[in-house]
């Protein structure tokens, strides 16, 4: 038993020694920009320069005794797009950097990539940097493919020898050997891409960090992005990874830094994280918005929807996590005895397609009869049922026979995100059915005979 | 192992190395923008010698024929007007090319890292190679006027030296600023337009009256246009040299200021572009 334990220190010891020294080190880092509320714009005019200085120096010849604030101060404001940022990221891990637009993500980023400089705060990088913040930077529209890998490779910091020795791979990578020498501005929007990220994809920095790139293309070129992408983490190189695509980040991920406002809101296994993201971010904006929708209905005499509400873990939300069981909320007021009377709703795909639809009284025996009264009905949409897409909910009244309230129901868009661990030996392989129950399999060996002998 | 430190106010201690190590990307920015100046426009590799060929003629005829200004020794009015037309074109369009090469090239910028020099330097290269082409248009001059240079041809490339320190100084210092004042764009093509009618570009710097040279040649361009023809013409062509040293102490100046203003401001480029 201590034999054992000893042993596993040591190992943990040997591992530690090469994989744990940090290669990216932030320490309080902030970034703040002045805005100014007296024009929109980000630069300077020197007409204005000049008109302010000349309005200022006009106000202190005319009134010197007054304070000489200039004109422009009282008009600008700090803003912080990162503040007290601080984290360390060691050698050969990859970590995600999530976090809703304008959370500092692309910010850090620019900071790392040495293309902005910080306001205050310090960051240690230890290795070859290589920042790949948009694919087919400096590409140009009236080069050939074979001039622009020349120069995008050098943009992105590739000597000339490195390039001449990736070129074949590169282009073997990008599919486009037989338009090497087109101009790109004939190639399509595809060609376009694939080419440009294969020159970001033989780039061989110690720390790659990679903003929203993955975002373009079509499904099998993203697929094979991410294989690449995963294989670069593989050689032991830290990534450094911003996306709004939660799959990839777990595919790729070992850690994640959640981002809200500018600061770092938690650190962590990338599982656990961004769980939690998810959850914070259920968009009470689109509720917020599907209870107007509600509250303009046209009034009906006997059924009157009050409120919708989609929870998961006891909170509001619009994005749920299929490895939990969601509930939906529908409070009603009837306002005379009716037989018949039942709410339900629709589970629909993004093509409206109809996948589920579900009464309040399904388990019923025969035709009730409803009090009139407010009520709440609630259902449980089941862990593991849901696929990771995205589905509208619409919920509806209905007089059996008579009509449905509102006719074409209240449409909630419900966005699901993969946390159960189905398909988690593939993947990268994307999920293609539109629900994804857990379905019990086995598989045992057979004898000749088969199954009809059994 | 190469570590990098990022700190507010920090000037970059390996500038200058990062701009050695950086050379490729200059090479191949410089290589896109001649390669896509050639590509865009029909007369391409042409406009390179028409632009100062026409200019040459016009001026040789109003201020030559017309004005009967008196040229330079026994050289024909022409080659003296082509001689000062090569480093004054050569130092315009630097200008003009250098102050926009920024802005136009904001995507990268905001983008990607490297030593924000190379841009403006790599635009002044491209102004370098069509002074090169038109360079050969001077040669085909003096063919056809049969007029020899002399040994001090061989001091050109000290002259050449000189209007590129030139050109990248004042294209630098432009080029900042067009970047932090966003309207400064309009006032670069009359810089340039103005520059050439203060320079003597039409007519050689000797009709200037002698007690007004020296101030005359705080003008940068009098020195280096003057050292031009000096090289060029050979003969009777005379530099004269406090104006000169003057103006080489001009264009120092300007490179000195160029570089260090530009270098102050380079790092907030990507934040206001």
């Amino acid at each position: 038993m201590i034999l054992k334990g000893l042993t596993f220190n040591l190992l943990r010891f040997t591992d530690k020694r090469s994989m744990s020294d940090t290669v990216i080190k932030v320490e309080n880092l902030s970034k703040s920009y002045l805005i100014s509320h007296q024009s929109q714009e980000r630069y300077t005019a020197l007409r204005d320069v000049i008109t302010n200085s000349a309005k200022s120096l006009a106000k202190r010849l005319t009134s010197p005794f007054t304070s000489n604030v200039s004109p422009l101060a009282a008009t600008q404001e700090e803003f912080f797009a990162l503040k007290d940022v601080s984290f360390e990221i060691k050698r050969g891990e990859r970590v995600g950097i999530i976090g809703r637009n304008g959370a500092g993500k692309s910010t850090l980023l620019k900071i790392l990539s040495r293309i902005t400089e910080p306001t205050s705060g310090r960051v240690e990088i230890t290795g070859r940097v290589a920042s790949l913040l948009e694919v087919g930077t400096g590409f140009h529209p009236e080069l050939t493919g074979r001039e622009n890998i020349f120069l995008n490779g050098a943009i992105l910091g590739m000597s000339r020898v490195d390039i001449k020795r990736k070129f074949d791979e590169i282009v073997a990578f990008a599919e486009v050997e037989k338009f090497l020498d087109t101009p790109v501005k004939r190639y399509s929007s595809g060609m376009y891409v694939r080419l440009a990220f294969a020159v970001a994809a033989h780039l061989e920095p110690e720390i790659l960090i990679v903003d929203e790139v993955l975002a373009v293309g079509d499904a099998q070129f993203q697929k094979k992005c991410l294989g690449k992408m995963a294989e670069v983490g593989e050689e032991g190189r830290t990534v450094l990874f911003v996306s709004h695509n939660m799959q990839a980040i777990r595919n790729l991920c070992d850690g994640v830094i959640w981002l809200n406002d500018g600061q770092v809101c938690q650190i962590g296994p990338t599982l656990e994280v961004s769980e939690n993201y998810l959850c914070q971010y259920l968009h009470a904006r689109s509720l917020e918005e599907v209870q107007l929708a509600i509250d303009a209905l046209p009034h009906d005499p006997i059924f009157r929807l009050e409120e919708v509400a989609i929870r998961q873990k006891g909170s509001l939300c619009t994005t749920v996590l299929n490895g939990h069981p969601v509930d939906v909320e529908i409070v009603y007021s009837v306002s005379q005895r009716t037989s018949g009377l039942r709410v339900y709703f629709d589970i629909c795909d993004e093509e409206r397609n109809l996948l589920i639809r579900t009464f309040n009284d399904d388990d019923a025996d025969s035709m009730s009869t409803i009090e009139p009264g407010r009520y709440l009905s609630k259902a449980t949409i089941p862990a593991d049922l849901l696929a990771p897409r995205s589905y509208e909910l619409r919920v509806y009244g209905t007089i059996y026979n008579v009509r449905s309230i509102p006719a074409g129901g209240i449409g909630i868009p419900l966005l699901v995100e993969k946390s159960n661990d189905i398909n988690r030996a593939y993947p990268q392989d994307p999920i293609r059915s539109k629900l994804l129950p857990r379905i019990p399999w086995q598989t045992v060996p057979v004898k000749e005979e088969g199954i009809k002998a059994c | 192992m190469q570590k990098i430190i990022i700190e507010a106010g920090r000037t970059e201690r390996h500038y200058w190395r990062d701009l050695w190590r950086y050379r490729e990307l200059f090479y191949f920015l410089a290589w896109r923008d001649i390669l896509v100046r050639y590509k865009q426009t029909v007369i391409g590799v042409a406009w390179a010698v028409l632009r100062p060929l026409l200019t040459m003629i016009v001026f040789t005829v109003i201020f030559g024929k017309l004005a009967n200004l008196p040229s330079e020794g026994a050289a024909p009015y022409a080659i003296m007007v082509y001689a000062a037309m090569l480093p004054w074109q050569f130092f315009a369009s630097s200008l003009s090319d250098a102050s926009s090469s920024l802005v136009g090239n904001a995507n990268l910028i905001s983008k990607v890292y490297f030593p924000r020099l190379i841009i403006p330097a790599s635009s002044v290269i491209t102004s370098f190679v069509d002074f090169l082409i038109s360079s050969t248009i001077m040669l085909a001059i003096m063919a056809w006027y049969q007029y020899w240079p002399s040994w001090r041809i061989l001091t050109l490339p000290f002259f050449i030296v000189i209007v590129f320190a030139a050109a990248m100084g004042a294209g630098l210092l432009l080029t900042a600023l067009n970047v932090k004042y966003r309207d400064f764009r309009y006032i670069v093509p009359f810089i340039v337009q103005f520059g050439l009618y203060v320079s003597p570009v039409g007519f050689s710097s000797s009709i200037v009256p002698e007690q007004y040279r020296l101030l005359y040649s705080l003008n940068p361009m009098v020195g280096v246009i003057d050292g031009f023809r000096w090289a060029i013409l050979g003969g009777e062509s005379n530099i004269y040299l406090p104006g000169f040293l003057l103006s080489l102490g001009v264009v120092g100046c300007f490179l000195v200021c160029g570089v260090v203003y530009f270098r102050k401001t380079e790092k907030k480029f990507a934040d206001i572009i």
